[in-house]
């Protein structure tokens, strides 16, 4: 909540979300400017920063890319300005380029880099894993294990990042981000720093004259990390073995260790500088044990660097255990404590006994309706998959469709018809579709469509579509415009108009970006779906590429002072008998679609139905009617 | 630390589907949990919730050390449920023989049902097995005591009343009452004192 994030009180406890923490660590520290682009689990971060810029005197934007987002930051520390920049993990794996240069050029005003990992992909397609980005880059990196933890690095962060000069990556993970935890809050700076001057002479360069720099920095963080009171060993002197962990995975080893009573045997040792590593410190440790079983998310970072630093210390005579050694840990999916505590049970050859669970016989149990995800009620989206896939159906040659990220991504499943036969990153399906494109002249005959939505449009489907239209590839890109980034919360855009800061601003049309490049561009509405679906026909029959932007609101952002009533007409739905297989509950598949068993017919659930009326125009009875209705301005 | 729980750590899980208002309900548990001392770590699974999925949140509270924000399979003390199949599904992965269960009786149906390809399944078969696999099922009709009170949208805070209730609960209606004032203004604060009350005498 914001207030928490702004209240004046030092030393109060609250309840706070990591992303409540975050934003209060960085604004502990005195930030001025703050970038990000969104992406679940980081989302809130920069939402807060945005509503609270106003009062706190800070910059805020949703920058049109991460990229866009680390360099506005890299500008900003250049004339000492202190700056956070978010993303998640894809968004650092597209920063890379940036992320390597700015660490050679080094900064000047803090830098702190918040990447927000997700274990076990809740909100993602992956779940990949960022430190290895930090290892690659030569970066310090930092790991909160709670919330109070998640503010303090943050707030800490800044003044590692001016003490070397250098980029500070925090990296956390979903259950940071999206948990909450009690957090003591700081004291906020006395007065914040304003831009420096920047001199003729001043320089900040990324060129490989700057390595040595660049490695004495790291080797400096080392140093620092040596001392670090986010590393901590508890246990004995001399132990049967000793859990490495960081981040989530110390809570829930503290948890293993007390309920199997292993305190006198078992050791932990908590990392939260997880890059570069504390050398010494680890060292010193691990000549207490001679088994260790490393616990962490997603990959076997920690692991694998502890393993690089045994070779350099022969003296150290341990068995590594963990996410790779000794198959101790899954190989994927998000830790918890029952993983940690099953694994660390079988390695000491310890039973648990936990509480008395009832066991149901399979056919005893109850069958439970699964809740699948949709498009909500109302959703373009549905419109624009459905009308796609019955193009596809009708013309000659099996289509194939190039899909990318957002809300549409639940296209490719059975929400979307199973439209989409690929499937890849932010801005992926354009230059794919190009590159397949390419080979009519080889004789591929396949109609070849990419699909992309307004906010990924202008986050990285330009350089794509400048591509496509330079080489002339034989293929339709679709634009599902639906005024908003829904999937992550409704974050501005450069189509929207607002900053976030909720200033006014002005908005850039997509029609006109594509006009401009020079591709032929039409606009349809997908809820005309007669009219849509003559459309994508005739575009697919032409050669080269074409533009088709599919606009309509997103339907959670649609205010209605008079929402129109959409019924069913009983005497004209012909139930089971009419052969459409109960086509609006069953293939049009629109939550407010819903099956009166009693009756045997079609229905509508006027709580759910948003009142589009694309259902009305499809139901081949005529039997979905509907009535008045107006749109807000 | 002054106050002792009945089981350190007690673990709550809140569940139910996207929109019901779960997230909110547990921020105001923790939050006066953490105003009475208690170390108390949430966890909250939502995904894509926002499109009708399930949403559970664990709630952790100590008088001795935080822990982390997952409960352990088959470790939750109490479970308060928004949904009937969302409290089964909740049930079978975390509950024991001891679990204590508050749920709600009105079904939110997911899709396959509305479209005709699942069944729902009956209260009564939701309410047996529920019984096997926990130590008490207490079953309320928050929705309709909501509407009765002035709003369907208060069900979430009329849960929190019966929880409160609770005696393994370490809070009374006044260290809630706190937290609620904080939150909410006016007309919003009186009804939601009102179906909190509610659910209080619920139990």
């Amino acid at each position: 909540m914001e207030w928490m994030i702004t209240a004046n009180e030092p030393g109060k406890t609250y309840l706070m979300q990591g992303n409540e923490a975050i934003s209060r660590g960085a604004l502990e520290a005195g930030i001025r400017f703050a970038a990000a682009y969104p992406g679940s689990p980081s989302s809130e971060i920069l939402t807060m920063l945005g509503h609270v810029a106003e009062e706190m005197d800070i910059y805020a934007e949703w920058s049109t890319n991460e990229t866009c987002a680390l360099e506005a930051c890299l500008g900003a520390s250049f004339a000492r300005v202190r700056s956070l920049c978010i993303m998640k993990q894809n968004g650092l794996l597209t920063v890379g380029d940036a992320l390597h240069s700015a660490s050679l050029s080094g900064i000047r005003g803090g830098l702190v880099l918040i990447v927000a990992d997700d274990p076990s992909a809740h909100s993602s397609t992956n779940e990949f894993d960022s430190r290895h980005q930090a290892r690659s880059a030569a970066l310090p990196m930092l790991e909160p294990a709670n919330m109070q933890e998640a503010k303090d690095m943050v707030k800490w962060g800044f003044e590692l990042s001016e003490q070397l000069q250098q980029l500070v990556m925090v990296r956390t993970t979903t259950r940071i981000n999206h948990g909450r935890s009690s957090v003591v809050l700081g004291e906020f700076p006395g007065q914040k720093t304003d831009p420096a001057t920047i001199g003729e002479w001043d320089r900040m360069v990324a060129i490989n004259w700057f390595k040595d720099g660049q490695n004495a920095k790291i080797d400096q963080a080392q140093d620092i990390f040596e001392d670090s009171p986010f590393n901590q060993y508890m246990g004995p002197d001399s132990a049967d073995l000793i859990i490495v962990t960081c981040g989530t995975g110390w809570l829930y080893s503290t948890e293993a260790v007390e309920t199997l009573e292993l305190q006198d045997s078992v050791g932990i040792l908590k990392i939260g500088t997880t890059y570069p590593l504390p050398e010494k410190f680890i060292v010193q440790h691990l000549a207490k044990t001679k088994k260790v079983l490393v616990v962490e998310e997603v990959d076997p970072f920690l692991e694998q660097n502890i393993a690089i630093l045994m070779a350099y210390h022969p003296e150290l005579q341990v068995e590594l255990l963990g996410r790779r050694g000794g198959n101790a840990m899954p190989r994927k999916d998000e830790l918890n404590p029952d993983i940690v505590r099953n694994s660390l049970a079988a390695l000491v050859n310890k039973e648990y006994t936990g509480p008395d669970i009832a066991v149901i016989p399979p056919e005893e149990a109850v069958v439970l309706p699964p809740r699948e995800l949709t498009f909500c009620a109302g959703c373009p989206h549905r419109a624009s998959f459905f009308l796609l896939k019955q193009t596809l159906r009708i013309q000659e040659g099996q289509g194939v469709v190039m899909g990318d990220i957002g809300c549409y991504t639940m296209g490719g499943q059975r929400a979307g018809h199973y439209l989409y036969n690929f499937l890849c990153c932010m801005g992926g399906g354009i230059s794919a579709a190009e590159g397949l494109g390419q080979l009519t002249r080889f004789g591929f005959e396949q109609p070849v469509l990419a699909l992309a939505g307004d906010s990924t449009f202008f986050h990285s489907c330009l350089p794509g579509l400048v591509n496509a239209k330079y080489h002339n590839s034989d293929m339709l890109f679709v634009v599902l415009d639906n005024a908003a980034t829904a999937m992550t919360g409704f974050q501005p855009h450069p189509g929207i108009g607002l900053t976030a800061m909720g200033r006014a601003a002005e908005p850039i049309s997509i029609e006109k970006v594509v006009e401009a490049i020079g591709c032929p561009v039409t606009v349809a509405d997908p809820f005309d779906i007669d009219g849509t679906t003559q459309i994508v026909y005739d575009l697919l029959k032409q050669p080269g590429l074409k533009v088709l932007i599919l606009k309509q609101e997103c339907a959670t952002l649609v205010r209605k002072s008079e929402k129109p009533r959409v019924w069913v007409d009983q005497d004209l739905c012909r139930g089971d008998e009419c052969g459409c297989g109960r086509f609006c509950s069953r293939i049009w598949g629109c939550p407010g679609n819903i099956w009166d068993y009693e009756a045997g017919k079609a229905k509508i659930d006027e709580v759910v139905c948003v009142g589009c009326g694309v259902c009305v125009s499809l139901c081949p009875a005529g039997a979905i009617k509907m009535e008045g209705g107006q749109a807000d301005e | 630390m002054n106050k002792e729980l009945v089981k350190d750590p007690l673990n709550i899980i809140i569940c139910g589907v996207g929109g019901q208002g779960n997230i909110l309900a547990t921020e105001l548990l923790a939050s006066a949990l953490v105003e009475q001392g208690f170390y108390t770590t949430v966890g909250e699974t939502y995904g894509a919730s926002q499109r009708g999925g399930s949403v559970m949140s664990h709630v952790r509270i100590s008088s001795t050390a935080e822990y982390g924000v997952l409960i352990p399979l088959g470790e939750a003390d109490i479970i308060v449920s928004f949904e009937p199949t969302d409290t089964l599904r909740v049930a079978r992965d975390y509950a024991n023989k001891g679990t204590l269960i508050i749920t709600e009786s009105r079904p939110n149906y997911p899709l396959a049902v509305l479209s005709g390809e699942a069944v729902y399944p009956a209260m009564e078969d939701i309410e047996a097995e529920l019984k096997k696999l926990a130590g008490v099922v207490k079953i309320i009709e928050a929705t309709r005591l909501a509407v009765e009170a002035g709003n369907s949208q208060a069900t979430n805070i009329l849960l929190m009343g019966a929880l409160t209730a609770l005696p393994q609960v370490p809070l009374t209606t006044e260290d809630y009452d706190r937290v609620m004032e904080q939150r909410f203004k006016e007309t919003a604060l009186e009804l939601n004192r009102k179906v909190f009350k509610i659910g209080y005498e619920q139990m």
